[in-house]
């Protein structure tokens, strides 16, 4: 019964930390648009989401010839995989960040992250209904 | 909350560009300035941006890591009257480029109006995130 609960919530949370970690990454973005040599970056978020969920690549494992053996395990890779952006038109210094590109991104990205608070309200308010019985 | 974090971020960026105009502001105010402090004409400064890396891996704000002059010679004007001409007639006046000033000074008022909207939306989300549940 917790569990059923908590689920759907978990789910949204991480969601909710990835697009503010994603739009803390295209706030920098937008920060350093006249710094000399600075690269735009950002992650996928699909990727990252599933990687939070568990259901991403798992990390390899040691192989074991004994039963004695300790399991093994690679490093856990990173929940969000910091990617460089394409840039479409260069400039003289380095700079590889478009502003237009990243406003529309931080835009779409807020919007995300409202609809993501907007999921939990609603998932809460449900709950509330539910314990309420009215 | 990583959502404030954008709030450092940009007011980095804000602090940055506010130095870079103020730059300008100077350059433009001593165009004609014939002698500086050290009794030689004004040279043109410019600020260097820099990334500014945080411990939070993926927030980079930015930073001024420099002032520079210009090394560009000084524009000669030719005005025999002048006190402070040559034998040839020629006075060294600072080497400003006021077309390229007041370029740079709608590219950091434009920067500077990006960064601010980015607080605004920072903020607003911010404030949706402590609204959760009520």
């Amino acid at each position: 019964m917790v569990d059923a609960v908590r689920d759907p919530l978990q789910f949204h949370a991480q969601a909710l930390a990835l697009r503010a970690q994603r739009q803390q990454l295209l706030a920098s973005n937008i920060a350093n648009a006249d710094t000399p040599h600075y690269k735009a970056r950002d992650f996928d978020f699909r990727q990252a989401l599933a990687n939070a969920q568990g259901t991403g690549s798992a990390p390899p494992a040691l192989a074991r010839s004994a039963p004695a053996h300790l399991p093994g395990k690679g490093p856990e890779a990173p929940v969000a995989a910091m990617l460089y952006r394409t840039e479409r038109q260069g400039s003289v210094d380095g700079n590889t960040v478009d502003l237009d590109v990243e406003r529309a991104a931080f835009a779409e990205n807020a919007i995300h992250y409202e609809a993501n608070i907007g999921f939990i309200n609603a998932y809460l308010r449900m709950l509330q209904t539910a314990i309420q019985g009215q | 909350m990583s959502v404030l974090n954008i709030m450092q971020i940009a007011g980095s960026a804000l602090t940055a560009q506010s130095a870079r105009l103020n730059a300008v502001a100077s350059n433009l105010a001593n165009a004609d300035s014939v002698a500086g402090p050290d009794g030689r004409p004004y040279r043109a400064r410019q600020v260097v941006f820099e990334a500014a890396p945080s411990d939070t891996p993926g927030a980079v704000g930015v930073r001024v890591s420099g002032v520079v002059e210009d090394t560009s010679p000084p524009r000669l004007a030719y005005d025999p009257k002048n006190p402070a001409a040559d034998d040839k007639g020629y006075v060294a006046m600072p080497n400003v480029n006021v077309v390229e000033e007041m370029v740079n000074m709608i590219s950091a008022s434009r920067s500077y109006q990006a960064n601010a909207e980015l607080m605004n939306t920072a903020k607003q989300l911010a404030l949706r995130t402590l609204a959760i549940g009520q």
